[in-house]
C-alpha cells in the first residue's frame, strides 16, 4: 500500500513534468493571440483553483470568499506600483504575505464555524472587502485603477506586445501551485487535512491539532491566490472592485476543482482545462445576444458532476487511484 | 439628524425587516427540515419577481392579486427541485459537503443564465400597480404602502406558518421528520413526500415575498444575489432552521440596515448588517435562536 502510494507520487511528478514541458512548447506553434489569451486564463484559473483546493478540497473547509485574497493581491501590487513605484515582484510577495496574514486573522473566528456556516461567513467577509474597496477613494473606489504602461520589461512585469511572458508566468504559477499541493499531500499537513475533512472530532481525538491545521491550509491557500491576483492585475492592467473581488471570482476559483475532483491533485487542473476554454468559447460564439449561455453550460456541468460524480472527472481516468488515496 | 428622521428610518427599516424575514423563512424551514442550505434561494426570489412581472405585463394582473398564483407556482417549482436535484444530492457518499453546496449552486447559476438568455439583462419594473409609489402618513411619519402591505403579508405568513406547523397533520409530520427522518418511516410517513412538500412550502414563501417585492424593486437576472446574501445572514443570525429565528433575524437586519444608512454613506449600508452577523456568529455560532 505504502509503496503503491510512493509509486503513484513519483509517476505524478513525472507526468506533471512532461505536461509542463509540452505546455511550454505549445505557444511557440500556436501564435493566435485569442487562443494564447485563453491559454493564459486557463493556466491562471488552474493555479487559482489548485490553491483554493488546498483549503477547500484537502482540508474540507469550503470557502466561497477567496475573491478577497485575489483582490488583495491585485490591489497590493497595483497600489504599490502606481502610488510608490514599487516593482510588481515585491507587490506580489507583499500581497501574498498580507493575504496569508489576513486569512489567519479571519480564520481565527471563522474556523469555529462548520460546513454551511463557514461557507456563508466567507461569502459575507469577501462581500465586506468588496464594499470597502468600493468606497476607498485612495484606491480608486468604484472606478478602479488603470496601470500605466511603462514599457516591456520583466522587471516591471509589463508586456504590451507579446502574450508569451504572461503565458510562461501563468504556467510557472500553475506548476508551483501543483507542486506545493503534491508536496503537501504526503506531508504531515496533508494527512492532517484529510483527517480534518473526513471527521474533525475523530481527528482531534487522535491528536491532530485541527485548528492549527486549518490555519496552515488557509495561509498557504490565500498566499498563492493573492499571487494569482497580482498576476491578473498585471495581465489585464486595469482593476476595479467588481471585476477583481466580485463573487464570481470566488465561484470561478471553486468550479474547476469541483468539476475535476475536489481534494485531488489533478482535479483543479483537469477542471480548468475543460471549463475555461468551454466558457470562453461559448461566450464568444454565443456573442452578445446569447448572454447567459455560458452560465447555463457551467451551471449544468456543476449540477451533473455534483449528482453523478462527486469525486470529479479525475475519477473517470484513474478508477484505482480512489482506493489509494482513501 | 432629528428625532423624526430617526423614527422615520427605523419605521421603514422595520417594514423592510419583516420582508427580509419573509424572504428568509423558506430557507430556514428547509434547513430545519433536512440540514440543507438552498444556495439557489435568491434565484427562487428572482423567478418569483419575473413571474409577477409577466403576469402584470401580459395579463394586467396586479402583483397583489398575483401573489397567491406566484406562490402556488413556486410551490410546484420547489417540490420539483427537491425531487430532481436535492433528493439525489443528499444521498451523496463522497464529498457530501461539497455536493450539498454545489448542486444548488449549479442550479442558481443555470437559473441566472436562463433568465439572462430569455429575459435579457435589462432592468424591468412593474410600472403602475395599485400601491406602487404611494405612501401613507401616520402621525407625521411617511410609510410606503407597498412595504406596509409587504410587512402585513409577512406577519400573516408567519402566523399562518406557526399555525400550520403546530396544528396540522402535515405540520406534525414535518416536525417529526425534522427530528428523526429515519424513524418517521416506521409510522408510515413517506420521508420524500414530506421533504418535497417542505421544499414546496419554502419556495412558496419566497414566491410570496417575490411578488410583493416586484411592486417596488427592479427586476433583473442577478436581483436574487444581493437578497440571497441578506437571507443567509438573516437565517444565520436567527439560528439556522428556526422559523422564529428568521422572523426575529429579519427584523434585526432591517433595523441594523436602517441605522447604518443613517451613519454611513448609503453604499455601505450592508456593511452594518454583515458586521452584526459576523459578531453574532463568532460569539454564538448557532445564531440567536438556533438549537442544535
Amino acid at each position: 500500500m505504502d509503496t503503491d502510494f510512493a509509486k503513484r507520487r513519483r509517476r505524478d511528478l513525472i507526468v506533471a513534468f512532461c505536461l509542463a514541458a509540452i505546455a511550454a512548447v505549445v505557444p511557440l506553434f500556436v501564435k493566435d493571440s485569442y487562443v494564447q489569451n485563453i491559454m493564459v486564463l486557463t493556466l491562471m484559473w488552474a493555479a487559482l483553483s489548485q490553491s483554493w483546493n488546498i483549503l477547500s478540497g484537502y482540508c474540507g473547509q469550503i470557502s466561497l470568499g477567496h475573491a478577497l485574497y485575489f483582490g488583495i493581491g491585485a490591489y497590493t501590487t497595483t497600489l504599490l506600483f502606481t502610488k510608490f513605484g514599487v516593482l510588481p515582484w515585491f507587490g506580489m510577495l507583499g500581497g501574498g504575505l498580507i493575504s496569508a496574514v489576513i486569512a489567519m486573522g479571519l480564520g481565527y473566528p471563522c474556523f469555529r464555524l462548520r460546513g454551511h456556516y463557514f461557507a456563508i461567513a466567507t461569502i459575507v467577509i469577501a462581500e465586506i472587502g468588496l464594499l470597502l474597496f468600493h468606497n476607498w477613494d485612495w484606491a480608486g473606489a468604484a472606478l478602479g485603477i488603470e496601470i500605466p504602461v511603462r514599457g516591456d520589461s520583466w522587471l516591471k512585469f509589463q508586456f504590451a506586445r507579446s502574450k508569451l511572458p504572461y503565458f510562461y508566468f501563468a504556467l510557472a504559477l500553475a506548476c508551483v501551485a501543483w507542486f506545493v499541493t503534491w508536496w503537501l499531500e504526503d506531508s504531515k499537513w496533508g494527512y492532517w487535512w484529510r483527517a480534518v475533512k473526513d471527521n474533525p472530532d475523530a481527528a482531534e481525538s487522535l491528536g491532530v491539532v485541527v485548528f492549527n491545521s486549518k490555519m496552515g491550509a488557509a495561509a498557504v491557500s490565500a498566499f498563492l491566490v493573492a499571487v494569482g491576483g497580482s498576476f491578473y492585475a498585471q495581465f489585464v492592467s486595469y482593476i476595479d472592485p467588481e471585476s477583481i473581488m466580485g463573487f464570481h471570482i470566488s465561484l470561478l476559483m471553486a468550479l474547476p476543482a469541483v468539476l475535476g475532483g475536489i481534494g485531488t491533485l489533478w482535479g483543479p487542473m483537469l477542471g480548468a482545462v475543460i471549463l475555461i476554454p468551454v466558457t470562453e468559447l461559448t461566450r464568444s460564439y454565443a456573442g452578445g445576444s446569447g448572454r447567459g449561455v455560458d452560465l447555463i453550460v457551467y451551471g449544468g456541468l456543476i449540477i451533473a458532476i455534483s449528482l453523478a460524480r462527486p469525486q470529479g472527472l479525475v475519477s473517470l481516468f484513474t478508477p484505482r487511484r480512489k482506493e489509494a488515496t482513501r | 439628524m432629528t428625532a423624526e428622521t430617526i423614527i422615520q428610518s427605523l419605521a421603514s427599516g422595520l417594514l423592510m425587516g419583516l420582508l427580509y424575514g419573509l424572504i428568509a423563512v423558506g430557507l430556514a424551514l428547509i434547513f430545519g427540515l433536512m440540514d440543507v442550505v438552498n444556495f439557489a434561494h435568491g434565484e427562487f426570489l428572482m423567478i418569483a419577481m419575473y413571474a409577477s412581472f409577466f403576469l402584470f405585463a401580459f395579463f394586467a394582473i396586479d402583483p397583489l392579486l398575483a401573489a397567491p398564483l406566484v406562490a402556488a407556482a413556486l410551490f410546484v417549482f420547489g417540490a420539483v427541485v427537491y425531487l430532481l436535484i436535492v433528493r439525489f444530492a443528499v444521498r451523496a457518499k463522497a464529498n457530501a459537503g461539497m455536493v450539498q453546496i454545489f448542486s444548488t449552486f449549479g442550479l442558481a447559476i443555470v437559473m441566472r443564465g436562463v433568465a439572462q438568455f430569455f429575459f435579457t439583462p435589462d432592468y424591468r419594473s412593474v410600472t403602475h400597480s395599485w400601491l406602487g409609489g404611494k405612501t401613507i402618513s401616520i402621525g407625521g411619519i411617511f410609510l410606503p404602502q407597498p412595504q406596509l402591505i409587504g410587512a402585513a403579508v409577512a406577519m400573516a405568513a408567519f402566523g399562518g406558518l406557526y399555525f400550520f406547523i403546530n396544528r396540522t397533520d402535515f405540520g406534525r409530520a414535518l416536525e417529526a421528520t425534522r427530528e428523526d427522518a429515519g424513524a418517521v418511516a416506521l409510522v408510515g410517513i413517506d420521508k420524500n413526500r414530506v421533504f418535497a412538500l417542505g421544499w414546496g412550502l419554502g419556495a412558496a414563501l419566497v414566491g410570496l415575498a417575490g411578488a410583493i417585492m416586484s411592486i417596488f424593486f427592479y427586476i433583473y437576472p442577478d436581483v436574487g444575489a444581493s437578497f440571497a446574501l441578506i437571507a443567509y445572514v438573516t437565517v444565520a443570525l436567527g439560528g439556522f432552521g428556526s422559523v422564529f429565528g428568521a422572523f426575529a433575524g429579519g427584523i434585526i437586519v432591517g433595523l441594523v440596515e436602517a441605522t447604518t444608512a443613517l451613519i454611513l454613506p448609503p453604499s455601505l449600508k450592508s456593511v452594518g448588517i454583515y458586521a452584526v452577523y459576523l459578531l453574532v456568529v463568532f460569539v454564538r455560532p448557532r445564531g440567536l435562536f438556533g438549537s442544535m
